[in-house]
């Protein structure tokens, strides 16, 4: 009995071991986030291979069956990776908030120089002859290695 | 504006307040042919605003990203840009930018895509970092030379210069955290060649590393990560040839 619930354990967090490094491989998963699911699979493997160490952890905390720490252990891990998510989330909605800002502000900053200034805008239209893409490069900036004679 | 606007100095700085305005200075006192372009990774210090009264062109990401996203910010906008050359410099004052042109004539002389400036190459040893620093650069040294199968002595450095190629690879595939390890890692993947050439590095002139204890564990972990998984991945991107590609230049 005691056999096959270590086979169990020990087949379980090889898996999640082996499906972490494969999504991180295949860019699934950032290095960042990686880390703590990692180290939960090495010492959920390590303790359900060793089994002095998690008898002698079961005592220590008052579990009667040793399988029961595992997973008591297991359940704490998920707690960690619960709280590094929240704090993740948290980050990642601040920072797409700051975006959102960023890009409304620009957004009116755009069509307010748009509105004041539409005939400046497209120099080009005016200067017949002439075509304004070698002076001018694809993001409107005028480029700085040729001399810039019909600005 | 200095500069021919075909090479460009990229400056990542994080609170660089104490030492940005000597950097820049220097930038355009000793390597006058490159633009100064500024990434401001979300600084609470000024450090962006004493850039511009400096000269350089300043780029202000709206909040911290890191390293790698603030230095690829740097790739993208030299693709976009049409810039032949990219050299990265620390905002710390760290590097020299005296040596910048002997990074540019080393990446002509040798033909590589990648010159990386190295502290470990001087015979003069007289880079001061700490011991642990040391040892995981030395160890990170050593995986990579095995895993990319030529010597590099200092794997950490981000004193580099890259060329269109390697722009446009790091424009679209370009590490998270603490990238300058896994990048030589994936220069080497896409058959991008580079070498290192001796550089004298200074500590710190200023403010400090973003690099904590804390950090250091998660460092190792990552890098070391990275580089083991980073060999069984598959090319990002696929790169034209160096002959092909100088003839499209040619044309466009």
């Amino acid at each position: 009995m005691q056999t096959r619930i270590q086979l169990v354990a020990i087949a379980g967090a090889a898996l999640l071991l082996l499906a972490v490094l494969e999504m991180v491989r295949r860019r699934h998963l950032m290095e960042r986030y990686a880390l703590l699911w990692i180290l939960s699979g090495l010492v959920l493997l390590g303790l359900a291979i060793w089994r002095k160490a998690l008898a002698s952890i079961s005592h220590a905390i008052g579990v009667v069956y040793p399988p029961n720490a595992l997973f008591f252990i297991g359940i704490g891990f998920i707690l960690l990776l619960l709280l590094h998510f929240s704090v993740a989330v948290s980050r990642l909605s601040d920072q797409t908030e700051t975006l959102a800002q960023r890009q409304a502000l620009l957004e009116e900053q755009l069509s307010r120089q748009q509105r004041e200034a539409p005939l400046e805008a497209q120099p080009a239209a005016f200067s017949p002859g002439s075509s304004a893409r070698p002076l001018e490069r694809h993001d409107g900036e005028p480029s700085r290695r040729l001399p810039a004679k019909n600005a | 504006m200095t500069g021919s606007g075909l090479c460009l100095a990229v400056v990542p700085a994080y609170n660089e307040a104490e030492t940005i305005t000597g950097v820049v200075g220097g930038l355009h006192r000793y390597a006058p042919a490159f633009d100064t372009l500024v990434i401001d990774d979300g600084s609470t210090d000024g450090t962006g605003a004493l850039a511009r009264r400096a000269g350089a062109q300043v780029i202000k990401l709206p909040f911290n990203v890191g390293i790698g996203g603030a230095v690829q910010t740097g790739f993208v906008y030299a693709r976009d840009h049409g810039y032949e050359v990219l050299a990265q410099v620390d905002g710390d004052g760290q590097h020299d930018a005296v040596e910048l042109g002997r990074l540019l004539s080393a990446m002509r002389e040798q033909d590589v895509d990648v010159v990386c400036g190295s502290r470990f190459l001087t015979t003069d040893h007289h880079y001061p970092a700490p011991l642990s620093r040391r040892t995981g650069i030395h160890i990170f040294a050593f995986l990579l030379s095995r895993i990319v199968g030529m010597p590099v002595s200092d794997p950490t450095s981000g004193f580099r210069l890259y060329n269109r190629r390697a722009i446009e690879l790091f424009a679209s595939d370009y590490p998270h955290d603490y990238p300058e390890v896994e990048a030589v890692l994936i220069l080497h993947r896409h058959r991008l060649r580079m070498r290192e050439i001796p550089v004298r590095m200074y500590t710190r002139g200023g403010g400090s590393s973003s690099i904590s204890t804390g950090k250091s564990a998660y460092y190792m972990f990552k890098v070391l990560l990275a580089l083991f998984v980073g060999v069984a991945r598959r090319p990002a991107l696929t790169l034209v040839d160096p002959d092909a590609a100088c003839t499209e230049e040619a044309v466009g």
